[in-house]
Order: structure tokens, then sequence, then C-alpha cells
């Protein structure tokens, strides 16, 4: 039986978004508790060096201090976490504690915890630590930290090299020996961060007489710190409520595991009192994770036709101190260098990848995990390939990706494509851009010395992910979701759902699902998130499995409580559950589609008149499914990018005047939101493509810690985004919807790139680098 | 060393007792537990603090509380229940202008602003007015429409009515 589509399809508008029109969004941020007191990190000014002399007293006595905490007076309540996979084999890392035990291992590793009244006595009082660290040198350059003798970026460490691997197919060297042409290209990715707009923020609430935890904390993932705080501070998980409410911008940033919110659990479990901690501006450039990092080495070999024969990348990643926990700074890596090639037919792949400790920020998973440098790479390398073919980059690409009837396909790397239209996306992408008018003018633009480039990039993305990603390596990462969905005594619907809300419309897409399965419309159906006292356990939002996996199962649940409705209303009918259906808040007729009895009849009569129900009938209005992904072990979307623009070679500046997106999510909910998170992460692909990078000095410091010197998008210098859809539904679920939130900033960047060095290309000059600034670009140019 | 202070706050009258460091920003979310303001670097940068300070926006992370001693205050609280921007809340809520609606209180405000100064802006004025307003989750295509919309909607208001007039 098909999904019914009388929601599922429609641009209905977000209801929660009215509240943050009107003021009333509710954050972290926001919470206030009785007894609260507020959390100030001393921090090592230092990227290493070991701990001398840690003198608090003065700060105890500052005013309005409440308690100060050391590594030894806080550490032993929480076990050390440790982020390591099984299935990275053989992938190190040392064990992290709260705070730090001797030795400091970047600059902003916390050491002591201040508590106060207010947030700014905890900070003046934080001016009274004395703290004495005796400098080591540092480890900041990843080849460096590689070269024998180097010290080790820690002495928990007995190699600075956290992981590597090598994939490789056998017929690599015979297709690089037998190959006409052969690219190549080395890569630098910059460092950057999410910045997302309301900072880290945690309240903890532990009750002493109860043992209840009560952590409220800006997260995407709460099931995941229940389970984090449950295991590290030795709690029964169901004394563990973690609450997640409005959440300011995650984009996989707050899923991972921090010291400071730790610190935050450990000390209300201490004192016994709500304690909060919201990270200042300063704090989140040397806390939160960054991101990328990587140099590529990469060569691509051709036949004379311009048929792909091979890829042989070599990458190395730079992660900070420890392999953050509980996903592992492996995984960006990893991804990187298996979706290398994915879009095309190439039989042949070598990937190595190395991931490298340093003593700076941790990285770790960020908006499309590993993807933008495995599109870019990729990308460059096939314009290469054109430009030494004498091909359109259009043309090349006909040439070699995998054909749209030739599915099931298998990458070079192992990845399984159920069906994608990579073909189908490069006919639409060419007629909405107007791509040889777009030639043209470029052409006689660059004979009035104006230089305009045109960069397209395909790309896969990985969507609806299985326990493949993490639960196979023992992490305790639910692959799985659930809802539960119940009709009330007045016969309106709630939605209990495992999956969260940061924005992306969570909840709407949830509700005009259940709405289809219940014959309802989607503002009769509530739907709650993000509090695991009151939804069941999953997965939540990573990986953009909120519509694909999130979806399901609502979808499932729905369908389990309409069975139970018409089980109800055939016994109240005297008529075969059969010969019903659901439509207009109503049991209809299914032959007739004539109304039969209300849901509201059916809430009243189930709730308040059981009695009346024939002996053994089942009352029951709630219904609890979970699904876990079967099938693939992956939903992999497509699509294609294009991007315009304009570099003034004289002030290395680039202008963005257009872009555009073909992408393939399979079943879509909600056109609206869908292209909200297309356009939304096509903006976060082009950020560190031209401005964000974390920069840092010889000695570890990063010099731009603030929002006046880390450069994010503006409104002036981004583009409009034209976007268009393709369907083609996973036929592994009932819905058929994959996931869409990474596929804009997968391929963003990459465009970007290639249509810089469209842009160059008549100079010679050739750019390999992010952020394009306007000094790389002049460099590339040779003008400076 | 605190500072009695008297101000106007969304057509109320407030008396408070701050210390000088006190920002207004953290006057508004702390001791009026007005939280439609946000913080997003308390240094004039992100736009996520915008209030309306005797009319005009400004960062309430950068104005001490003690200086708007006197002056009147409005906040996206104020805002919306006064009905001034309800036109701009609707086009922002039909174009799905925000997402995790931290930057959307800077955002009205800069819209606000704007268009009480220029009725007809084009897309590249809308996209400089938000030039200290950072948001991360829409890529600002959205607001720019909803913005554009909500002018274009007056406009033809205004149209109408004197077009009414006129044949009066």
């Amino acid at each position: 039986m098909m999904a019914s589509t009388d929601h599922i399809g429609q641009s209905h508008r977000r209801e929660n978004a009215l509240r943050h029109l009107a003021g009333r969004g509710r954050f972290v941020t926001d919470l206030a508790l009785p007894r609260m007191v507020h959390a100030a990190f001393v921090r090592s000014p230092m990227a290493k060096g070991k701990i001398v002399e840690l003198d608090v007293t003065a700060a105890a006595a500052a005013p309005g201090v409440v308690r100060v905490f050391t590594a030894e007076t806080l550490n032993p309540i929480c076990a050390p976490w440790t982020g390591t996979l099984d299935h990275f084999a053989g992938m190190k890392s040392a064990p992290q504690n709260m705070l730090a035990e001797g030795q400091v291992l970047w600059a902003g590793h916390p050491v002591a915890m201040i508590l106060a009244h207010s947030r700014a006595e905890a900070e003046d009082a934080c001016e009274l630590v004395l703290l004495d660290i005796e400098d080591e040198d540092a480890v900041v350059d990843g080849d460096a930290a590689l070269v024998e003798g180097t010290p080790l970026v820690s002495d928990g460490i007995a190699s600075n090299l956290c992981y590597r691997t090598v994939l490789e197919t056998p017929g690599l060297e015979e297709a690089f020996s037998n190959a006409a042409h052969v690219v190549e290209g080395r890569f630098t990715f910059g460092r950057h961060t999410a910045v997302t707009l309301e900072p880290r923020a945690v309240v903890a609430d532990f009750d002493p007489s109860t043992g209840q935890l009560t952590v409220h904390h800006g997260t995407q993932t709460p099931y995941q710190f229940q389970d984090v705080y449950a295991h590290q501070f030795g709690l029964p998980d169901n004394k563990v409520r973690v609450i997640a409410p409005d959440v300011g911008g995650s984009f996989g940033m707050k899923l991972h595991v921090y010291n400071e919110e730790m610190a935050v659990v450990a000390a209300s479990i201490t004192l016994g009192r709500p304690v909060r901690f919201v990270a200042d501006r300063l704090e989140s450039f040397v806390s939160d994770v960054h991101a990328r990092d990587h140099r590529v080495s990469a060569r691509m070999a051709m036949d004379a036709q311009g048929t792909i024969l091979a890829m042989d990348v070599d990458d190395m990643t730079q992660i900070g101190a420890f392999s953050t926990y509980p996903r592992t700074s492996v995984a960006e890596g990893n991804q990187v260098i298996r979706l290398m090639g994915a879009p095309y037919t190439m039989p042949d792949y070598r990937g190595r990848l190395s991931v490298v400790f340093q003593n700076k920020v941790q990285t770790s998973q960020y908006r499309a995990v590993g993807h933008p440098i495995a599109c870019a790479v990729t990308e460059a390398l096939v314009d290469r390939a054109a430009e030494q073919l004498d091909l359109d980059p259009i043309e090349i690409r006909a040439r070699n990706l995998v054909a749209d009837d030739a599915y099931p396909h298998v990458s070079a790397t192992g990845y399984q494509f159920e069906k994608l239209s990579h073909h189908a996306a490069l006919a639409k992408l060419r007629q909405m851009m107007g791509y040889e008018t777009l030639r043209e003018e470029q052409a006689a633009l660059r004979k009035q010395g104006i230089y305009r480039g045109i960069g397209i990039a395909s790309f896969v993305e990985i969507t609806n992910p299985g326990a493949a990603f993490y639960g196979v390596g023992g992490a305790r990462v639910s692959a799985q979701d659930g809802a539960i969905v119940r009709l009330t005594p007045s016969g309106e619907v709630h939605c209990a759902i495992s999956v969260t809300e940061q924005g992306q419309g969570t909840e709407t897409i949830i509700a005009q699902v259940v709405a289809d399965q219940l014959g309802v419309t989607p503002d009769q159906v509530k739907v709650t998130t993000g509090d695991t006292d009151t939804t069941p356990s999953g997965g939540a939002t990573w990986a953009c499995r909120g519509a694909g996996i999130g979806g399901e199962t609502a979808l499932r649940a729905g369908r389990r409580l309409q069975a139970q409705i018409l089980a109800i209303a055939g016994a109240v009918l005297q008529a075969e559950p059969a010969t019903l259906a659901l439509a207009e808040g109503a049991v209809i007729d299914r032959a007739t589609g004539q109304e039969r009895i209300t849901l509201a009849e059916i809430g009243r009569i189930a709730t308040y008149r059981p009695d009346t129900l024939p002996e053994g009938c089942d009352n029951s209005l709630t219904a609890v499914q979970h699904f876990a992904p079967t099938g693939y072990p992956f939903d992999f979307t497509n699509g294609i990018q294009a991007s315009h623009v304009e570099v003034d070679i004289e002030t290395g500046v680039t202008r963005l005047l257009k872009h555009w997106v073909v992408e393939d999510c399979g079943r879509i909910i909600n056109p609206l939101l869908v292209d909200a998170q297309i356009r939304g992460g096509v903006v976060q692909g082009l950020g560190p493509a031209f401005f964000e990078e974390c920069m840092y000095d010889d000695m570890g410091q990063m010099t731009n810690a603030s929002l006046a010197d880390y450069l994010v998008p503006m409104a002036g210098e981004m583009p409009d985004i034209e976007i268009a859809h393709i369907e083609t539904p996973t036929l592994d679920t009932i819905l058929g919807a994959k996931g869409v939130g990474e596929a804009g900033t997968a391929a963003a960047g990459a465009a970007a790139m290639n249509a810089v060095n469209d842009a160059l290309r008549p100079m010679g000059a050739r750019i390999s680098q992010t952020p394009m600034t306007p000094l790389r670009i002049l460099t590339a140019l040779g003008h400076v | 060393m605190k500072a009695d202070i008297t101000l106007t706050v969304n057509g109320e009258a407030v008396r408070e007792t701050v210390e000088p460091r006190t920002s207004l920003a953290d006057l508004l979310r702390d001791n009026l537990r007005l939280t439609g303001t946000h913080l997003g670097c308390e240094m004039g940068a992100c736009g996520a603090c915008l209030v309306l300070l005797d009319g005009v926006p400004v960062h309430a992370c950068l104005v001490l509380a003690v200086q708007a001693d006197g002056q009147k205050v409005e906040t996206i609280e104020g805002l919306n229940e006064s009905g001034q921007i309800e036109d701009l809340q609707k086009t922002f809520h039909d174009r799905n202008a925000l997402q995790c609606g931290f930057c959307t209180n800077g955002m009205l405000m800069s819209a606000h602003a704007l268009l009480a100064g220029n009725s007809d802006p084009s897309r590249d004025e809308i996209r400089d007015a938000l030039s200290g307003n950072y948001c991360r989750c829409t890529g600002y295509e959205a607001i720019v429409d909803a913005i554009s919309a909500t002018a274009e909607h007056r406009l033809s208001a205004e149209r109408r009515l004197s077009k009414m007039k006129g044949a009066q």
C-alpha cells in the first residue's frame, strides 16, 4: 500500500516558527532555575605545557563564589572517556577528563571551574587563579607531527598518528600505467567551525533527594547524552533526563562530548543544585569542535576519451589532541576517502588516510562530514582532466557519471547505491542555468577584462544511516528511532518522537506524515520532541536521518494507531475494520467515502465509555512504533551544483553571482523546507570556501577567535540560489524519503572552487586552497 | 556602587538597580526576563541582541544599562504585542525566513528599521541592510524574500488606499 499523499508533499509552514517570530523561543540560554549557579572556566593560555602550580585560594574567597573545582576535586566523580571505535581498526586516542590533569594540550583546555552567583562574578574570580604552566613545544602541524623525533602531542599517546588506513582495488597500478592522461593536484582545506549563533549551553540540575539528574542541554542528540551521563556518572539511565528545548543552531557541532558540559553535570551532582554554563564567543572558538583541516594529494587516470579509470588519493587530516567521544574524529577522514569519485563509474581506486594529533582544538563531525573534501578534490580533478582533453566540463561529466539505468551500483570504495539520477540532474542543471548562454557571456566579458567563471560539481550524499556508521564499532549511538502516536479523548492527535528539531522543520514534517495516516490535518497533530522523559529513545538528528528514518517511524506508528482506531470503530459500528478508512477527522466507509463516526466520538467512547465497547475490544488509542533502517546500509542521495562567480583580478575579490542546485532526496515531504535546507547548506559550504578559517600561529594560538576577526558569510555576499528537484524514492521504506540537510554543503565549495579556477584560467592561474581569500587568489595570480 | 535607573521598556515604566558594568542586554534578559533579545557574540557583531532605543536599533550588548536611563526601549516582545511588525512576522513565517530562530529578533529589528526609512528597497539594499545580522541557518535568501514581500504588500496597500481616496 502506498502512503497517502494529501499532506505529504505540501509546503506546510512551521508552527514552531511562530514562537520565534514573537520572541517566545525557549533556549537553554534563557533558562534560570532556583538556586542556580553560573560556571566559568580557567583555561590554558598555552597550546602545550605542564601545570606547575595551580592555586585557587584567592578565587575561592572572591565575592559571589560558591565553589572552585580543580582536576583533583572534580575529575574523580566522572569516568574518563576515550574516543575510539572498533571498526576503525588500530585507532588510538588518550582517555579524556573534565579538567586538565598535569598537562595542558591546547590553548583553551579547561584547568579549573569556578561557580558563582553570576557569570560576571565567576569570571572575576577566574582572574584570581594562579596558574603556572611550564611551556612545552606545541605540535601544530600534522605533517611535522609525523616526522620522527617530533615530540608527542600528549603524554597519553605513544604516537602522533591516531589512525591510518588504505583502501585499494587490485587494478589500481595497472589503471595508472595504462592511462592516456593523468591529472593531479595538492589541496589544502582550512579549519573552520560551526559558529552556531546560540553558543553551547547547558543547565544541569541534580536532585540529591531523589537521585534525579535533569540536564537542559542545547544538543541535537538528547538520548546519546542521557546514555553518556548515565554511564560516566554511574547513574541509572531512567534517572537521567535530558531536555533539548529550542536549539540555536547545531550542525553536528552539538553532538560531541565536551569537557565543560561534563564538568557542569559533575558540579551539579556534587553541589546538589542547578549549574549553568553558556560558552561566550571566545570560549566557543577554543572549545567547540572545529571541522575539516585536510591536506590531500590526489591524481586521476583517464583513457584517451576522457573516461575516468582510477583515482589515487592521500588525505592527511589534523584532529587536535584527542579524538572526540563518542563518534571519534576519524569519521570525517573515513568519509573523505570513501566518497572520492562516488558519482562516477570509476572502476579502480586507492585512498590512504592519516589522522594526526596536534595541540589544537579537536576537530570532528560537522555538517556534511567528509563530503566537501571528497567532492572538491574529485570535481577539481575532473575539471583538470576536461582542460587537458579539451572537453567541456559538462561533457566530461556526461561521459563518466554512472548511468541512471545502471543501478544498483557499487562504487570503487564499496558504497552501494540503490538508485541515483546523475544524468537527469546534469541535464536539468544545464537547462536551468542556461549553460550555453553563460559560456557565451563569459567569452564576451573576458574580452573586456571581466573574468567570470562557471563551476560544476556532482555529488552523492550519505543519508538514513543504519548501525554501520557507529553501532558496529561499539558506539552507544542509536541507529533506530521511536514514536508514540495517540488519539486524544477529543479526537486530536499527539505524536512524541525521538528525532529532534533545530529549526529544520522536523516537527512539521512529522505532523504531515502522521496526519496522512490518520485522516486529519497537520495542525491537528501536536508533535513533541527533545525530551528523553516524554519521547521514546532514538538516534535523533545527525547524518540526515530525520525525514527518512524519523518520517518512516512516524508513518508506521500512525498506521498502527490507524488500525487500532479502525478496530474500535468496527466494534462500535459492527463493521469489518477492512471496510473502513480514515479521512477528514472521521472514520469513513472505504467504498463509499461516507462518514460513519468521527474521531472525536471514537476518543470519547474509548476514554469515557469503554464499558459500551464489546467484551474483549481493546480501547487503546496509543500506538508505539520503533523503526530501524533495513536494506541498504545507507540511502544515498545525489545532485549537482553550479556556481557562477566574477573574480576581480586586481583585488582578488570574488563576487558570487548565482548558485544552482539540482537535488534528488527521494520522496519530498515538504518542498519549502527541503529548499530551506539546501539553501542553508549551500551557504555553509560557501562560507569555508571563501571566508571561514580558524587561523593559528606557530605556537598553537588561535589568532582570530572572535566574530570581528572570523568571517562568516553575510547577506550581502551570498548569491541567490536556484533549486530544482528529481524524486527517486528509496524502496527501503514505505515513505521513500531520504535526507537533504547536508546536500547543499557537500558540493557548494567544490562548485565554487571550480568556478574561481574557471575565471582564472585565461591567466594560467589556479587555486587549490580554501578559503579562497583575496590574498590567496592574488598569490595564485602571481601578483603578490 | 550600584546605580538606580528608570526607563520605559515596551511601554512599561521600569525601575532597577544595576551595577555600572551591566549591559542593557543583561538587564533585559536577566532582570526583566525579556529573553527574546539574544546574545550571540557580546561584541556588537552578530545582531542577535538588537533592540530599539528611542526608536533606533542598537546592540543591547554594547549599551550599558545605565546609558538607557530615562530612555525608551522596545524589544521583540513589545514589537510583537503592539502589532507594528505583524506583516513582517507573517511574511517571515510564510517564506520560512528563519530556522533555529536565534537571529530572528535581530533580523526583524533590522527589517523594521529598513522599511521605516525605505519603503521600496531593492534586493541589494535589503542585503546591505542585513550586513550586521548573522544567520547560520537560512543562507539569507528567504529573509531577503520576506522583507521584499513585506515592502511590496505595504506599497500595494498604500496604492489601494490612495486610489480609494482619489475615487472619493
